[in-house]
């Protein structure tokens, strides 16, 4: 039952919330809803047995008997630290929003709460349209949260996410649904379930696009590659973060964008093998451009919040290209990325918004010797650079490292070029960070001796804290993540072409567990 | 205490002082903050004593100590232990660090003393030697990169220590950058090295070096090797990434000292030594390496000469010094590279920080265009100045003598040497010579130049404790490599303690020959006759007749252009390099995200609308149209059945 009630407990949460009567404690309440959620989520790693690939926790009952659609959750080394991603991230971002967020308070707690059920079932979800659900419904409260605490595009933006991620969406679930129907074919009864369709061997056909592996590979994967986002499919990203609130931006760049190469991991890639690697220098190729081209726009924009927009389309291709390299460096630095940027590019969004509540303007021409007057901030804001561009012991360079290597060492010429984007990434951050930190104090830096700039206050030190400690314990021991994560990357990498998973059978002494125990034989 | 003790001790005091001078950054008493750091690195010093006491008592078949403290990353085969090993090799680089640090440190108290942020500055030097320790001691090649690209970070944070000017702040991100394009060859040829040989641990892959050298261009040790000197090309300021060090001084002054001339600077050479069996396997890549090197130490040799900004000649002339060195290990005079890279540690760090003291004495004025005289009143400075300008000429007794003579003779004898290369080097010295006698001249000696309101002044003795113990060392430190045929005619014949020490580390070079002592003596005589024929044009240039450098300028006008704009490497970058990218990248966001791919999918999206208008005129509720739309329905489905 733990998964469920992890999955679920945020909504209850939400729930508590629409019909809390004071408005003045809202805030705490929800904080202590989310340290709870998160505390609630370590107990995983006490019970997660990481010797084994096999699903674990599993809660797996039919729901739709005709369409043999099930309530099945379950957890494993891939899940495992985007579900903890996830939760460590929640009350850290309804801290930051203390400020961000003046109107209507409890409906954006009550959002951030059904966004966080949604996301936590997309990783947990073990089921097609079980699966789906959880994909779609997280659109639905990113939208509002955009739409309705973001700036002054906000429903450009908004609209422009929403319609944008579902076009792809849809595609999916059409693919879903001709695997249900090839399910049927095969066994007799039509199944959602994805052991099953990890089982089906769907017609390839060698160099013909037609066939029908690849156009359903090509259907779930355009609709990851939109929600990473892989260039050319990222326009609607920088827009999307611009205008969202910092809350918005932190939970959009720190796990949403996850959801779409943990789509690649857990469902395009082992469900469609022979597609998968034959189309592989498609993802290569996009990932590399998304890395440099990324990393060149970045470079150039005006608006800090937008290069770190475009900085997450370059970080995002490192992942892409990490996990199409297709061996162990390769997907196990792609794992380890996931969380990195989850981790980095969230501290920034969290230090941008900072900055903004105190002088409402991202324009980094404006700024200026802001390190003079913001010493703490300055110092965080630079942790946070470092691990984005990947210096050694902090958390970016380990994901980094095993992603060059394993490009490197499928494909010589890829991994030769991409490594360029060590430097553009240097470039554009170093740039940055010089015209807002160093130099003579600019416009908003100076201007204004009635509200002048104050350093980083306890609450935004608190924010921040974990996140740093997060930065360099994960830059030094890697190996605390990653050897929970070992067994399943291994199994993945080895059974490439026929990969199987199987459930832990010891979870399945719950009571209504055990009538489906015999599933899958 | 035990090896692992004084292993982490020697590593962690500096990073403890980092914290705590980190966490008081806004205090501003620069004894306190001073001291604290300063005894953090002198007991990293103790420390490498003690450990190099242990060395020295160990036989030499296995004389190395290895500490290893925790698995640091482990993914399929590829295997990084946070580990560490102090051998004859490490073991010189650290006494050299925690040795010339704590005297920068000390240096630095009363030079920073003015400095509001000097708590943040004294805990940048901790986090620096900190991270330099762990780049020297590194067993594997990831520590290696740990510390490597850690002590570019302090170096970037140290350049730009003053970062409210805004050309401080660009030097260091400049550094940072070019660094970085170093690094990213170095990652390749980390890769490389691992897919040949499964193993990224020095101990390991010097052991697995083939034995024979392989001659082709594309064999991938050679390319590795090319890709890890690209990578030592940034961090030691070679052509063609050594723009970044002139700039570097920006910083404050003991920085160029201890990051800039002494420590960091020289990582790449010994990166290079550390590596030897495996470079010594890919003879081609060590020929680039020495051509690169020889042609370093002449072209920034050539622009130290018309440099007016003290520290500028000083940093061109660390830039030509690392030429050197390059040079040594390209020709496989190993173990002398790391002798000169030693001795100059010794008489650069000592000229900078004396640099540091005349700069302090004329109140942060750096031109010596307007100094002239100083003798008078920096007496001690003078003094210990001039050691340092004698080791750096390779004035024969002086430290420098024997270690430059070391890799000249070398690049002439090494079957891997060329006399063309012995050319170069010659040159180079003959233009150190120039240059740094006529820093002497226009800073020490003649009239002066100072401006009246300037009333230059000795340093305190915090600042020249430092100098004079660098001084001593200047002098004597080159005695422990004395060449066999010097030896040879001095009383007692003292043993060359150097090449005896880093033997067993050094790879052999294949088919060297037995010495011929007459062709050496004669190769050192006409390079020591030559350097003190520059010294003394040099002195009567700028010393007595100074008309006669105006003239030749004016003469040589074109010439003398170039040098002073420093053949205009940086506008040719800036050019081909720079401006492209931004405005490749412009055109990208504005002429393809923008217009294009955006545009894109408001086209998708506007066709979705428009179908939609289309259809939405077939339902618009209006009565008649829709008995029409039936009407022709009729007719259609009418006329398909008569006509079957």
């Amino acid at each position: 039952m733990l998964l469920s009630t992890i999955v679920f407990l945020p909504i209850v949460f939400g729930l508590i919330l629409l019909a809390w009567p004071s408005e003045r404690t809202l805030r705490p309440l929800a904080l202590a809803f989310g340290l709870l959620e998160f505390i609630l989520s370590l107990f995983l790693l006490h019970l997660y047995d990481p010797s084994t690939p096999k699903l674990q926790l599993v809660e797996n009952y039919l729901w739709i008997e005709r369409f043999g659609i099930r309530y099945f959750l379950g957890i494993d080394g891939i899940s495992l630290w985007l579900v903890l991603l996830t939760n460590f991230l929640m009350p850290i971002t309804i801290l930051a929003s203390w400020k961000a967020i003046e109107e209507r308070v409890r409906g954006f707690h009550i959002a951030l709460f059904v966004l966080q059920t949604a996301m936590l079932g997309t990783f947990l979800a073990l089921d097609g349209v079980f699966f789906y659900l959880f994909w779609e419904l997280s659109l639905v409260p990113m939208y509002f949260i955009i739409g309705i605490w973001g700036g002054t595009r906000r429903i450009y933006a908004t609209v422009k996410f929403f319609i944008y991620t579902m076009f792809g969406s849809v595609l999916m679930l059409v693919a879903l649904i001709y695997l249900m129907l090839v399910t049927q074919e095969v066994t007799g009864q039509m199944s959602s379930s994805i052991l099953d369709f990890y089982k089906l061997d769907i017609p390839f056909i060698q160099g013909q696009f037609l066939s029908p592996q690849s156009l359903m590979f090509f259907a779930f994967a355009l609709a990851f590659a939109i929600k990473v986002p892989v260039f050319p499919f990222h326009t609607w990203l920088p827009d999307a973060h611009v205008e969202a609130p910092t809350p918005g931006s932190v939970l959009l760049a720190g796990v949403m964008l996850k959801m779409g190469t943990y789509g690649f991991i857990r469902w395009a890639m082992p469900i469609f093998p022979e597609a998968a690697a034959h189309y592989a220098w498609v993802f290569l190729f996009i990932g590399a451009v998304g890395i440099l081209y990324g990393a060149w726009v970045a470079m150039v924009q005006p608006d800090v919040k937008k290069l770190v927009a475009y900085s997450s389309v370059s970080h995002m291709g490192y992942i892409i290209l990490g996990l199409f390299s297709m061996n162990e460096y390769g997907v196990t630095g792609a794992l380890y990325q996931m969380l990195n940027h989850g981790i980095s590019t969230g501290a920034l969004f969290l230090l941008i918004g900072m900055v903004y509540e105190r002088t409402h303007n991202r324009v980094i021409a404006k700024y200026g010797g802001l390190a003079g007057k913001m010493p703490m901030f300055a110092l965080f804001f630079f942790i946070a650079l470092i691990s984005s561009i990947a210096v050694p012991l902090t958390n970016g360079f380990i994901g980094e490292f095993l992603i060059l290597l394993g490009t490197f060492k499928a494909y010589k010429a890829v991994g030769a070029i991409v490594v360029l984007g060590v430097i553009f990434g240097a470039v554009y951050m170093l740039w940055m960070y010089k015209r807002i930190f160093f130099g003579k104090p600019g416009e908003l830096v100076t201007h204004d001796k009635d509200h002048p700039l104050h350093d980083l206050n306890l609450r935004e030190i608190l924010v921040l804290v974990p996140l740093t400690v997060l930065i360099f314990w994960m830059g030094i021991f890697p190996g605390s993540f990653l050897r929970l994560s070992e067994a399943s990357l291994k199994h993945f990498i080895a059974n490439q072409g026929n990969y199987q998973l199987s459930v832990l059978e010891k979870e399945s002494s719950y009571p209504m567990a055990l009538k489906e125990s015999n599933y899958g034989n | 205490m035990d090896h692992q003790t004084l292993v982490a001790v020697l590593l962690l005091a500096p990073l403890v002082g980092f914290f705590i001078n980190g966490f008081r950054y806004r205090k501003h008493n620069h004894l306190v903050a001073g001291a604290i750091a300063t005894t953090m690195v002198f007991i990293s010093f103790v420390c490498s004593i003690l450990l190099f006491l242990n060395l020295t008592e160990m036989k030499e078949e296995n004389r190395r100590i290895v500490v290893s403290f925790f698995e640091w990353l482990k993914v399929g085969n590829f295997k990084a232990e946070f580990s560490f090993v102090i051998d004859q090799i490490s073991g010189i680089m650290i006494l050299i660090i925690t040795g010339i640090g704590s005297l920068i440190h000390l240096f630095s108290i009363e030079y920073m003393h003015h400095d509001k942020g000097v708590a943040k500055y004294f805990s940048y030097l901790n986090l620096f030697v900190f991270n330099m320790l762990l780049l020297v001691l590194g067993s594997n090649l990831l520590v290696m990169f740990a510390g490597w690209e850690g002590v570019g970070l302090c170096s970037y944070l140290l350049i730009g220590f003053w970062f409210s000017d805004e050309s401080k702040a660009a030097a260091g991100m400049k550094a940072f950058i070019t660094n970085r394009i170093g690094d990213a060859a170095f990652l390749i040829g980390m890769f490389i090295l691992f897919l040949q040989f499964g193993t990224i641990d020095f101990a390991n892959l010097n052991g697995l070096a083939p034995s024979t050298p392989t001659h082709d261009w594309l064999n991938p040790l050679t390319i590795a090797c090319l890709l890890l000197f690209i990578g030592a090309t940034g961090k030691s300021a070679q052509i063609p990434l050594y723009v970044w060090l002139p700039d570097a001084m920006a910083g404050p002054t003991p920085v160029s000292a201890l990051i800039h001339a002494a420590t960091m600077v020289t990582a790449g050479v010994y990166m290079i030594v550390r590596l030897n069996p495996i470079f010594m396997a890919a003879p081609n890549a060590l020929l680039v390496v020495a051509i690169v090197g020889a042609a370093t130490a002449v072209i920034a040799a050539s622009i130290g000469i018309v440099q007016n900004d003290i520290k500028k000649v000083l940093a061109y002339s660390t830039v030509s010094q690392l030429g050197y060195m390059f040079l040594g290990v390209g020709v496989g005079a190993f173990g002398s590279a790391l002798f000169h890279l030693m001795t100059h540690a010794f008489f650069k760090a000592l000229m900078f920080l004396g640099s540091g003291s005349v700069i302090h004495a004329m109140h942060e004025e750096q031109d010596i265009q307007k100094m002239g005289g100083l003798k008078k009143y920096l007496p001690i400075t003078h003094l210990t100045f001039a050691m340092g300008w004698l080791a750096i000429l390779g004035f024969p007794g002086f430290s420098g003598f024997f270690s430059k003579d070391e890799i000249l003779w070398m690049s002439y004898h090494s079957p891997m040497g060329h006399p063309a290369l012995w050319v170069a080097g010659v040159l180079g010295a003959v233009m150190t010579a120039f240059y740094m006698t006529r820093l002497m001249a226009l800073t020490f000696w003649g009239e002066s130049r100072v401006p009246k309101n300037i009333h230059p002044h000795e340093s305190p003795a915090l600042m020249w404790i430092p100098l004079v113990v660098l001084a001593i060392l200047s002098v004597i430190g080159g005695w422990i490599g004395i060449p066999h045929i010097i030896s040879e005619i001095l009383p007692g014949h003292p043993a060359n303690i150097w090449e005896h020490w880093l033997n067993p580390m050094i790879t052999k070079i294949p088919g060297l020959a037995a010495a011929n002592p007459q062709e050496e003596w004669t190769l050192m005589g006409v390079s020591v006759t030559l350097v003190l024929l520059s010294s003394g044009i040099a002195f009567i240039f700028y010393g007595k007749a100074s008309e006669l450098p105006s003239k030749l300028s004016e003469n040589f006008g074109g010439l003398y252009r170039l040098l002073v704009d420093k053949y205009r490497v940086d506008e040719f970058y800036e050019k081909a390099l720079i401006r492209p990218f931004v405005w490749l990248s412009e055109n990208l966001w504005l002429h393809v995200d923008v217009s294009f791919i955006d545009r894109c999918t408001h086209w998708c999206s506007n066709f979705v609308k428009g179908a939609g208008a289309m259809a939405r005129t077939v339902q618009n509720g209006n009565l008649q149209q829709y008995a029409m739309y039936m009407a022709l329905g009729l007719v259609v489905i009418l006329s398909y059945i008569l006509m079957r």
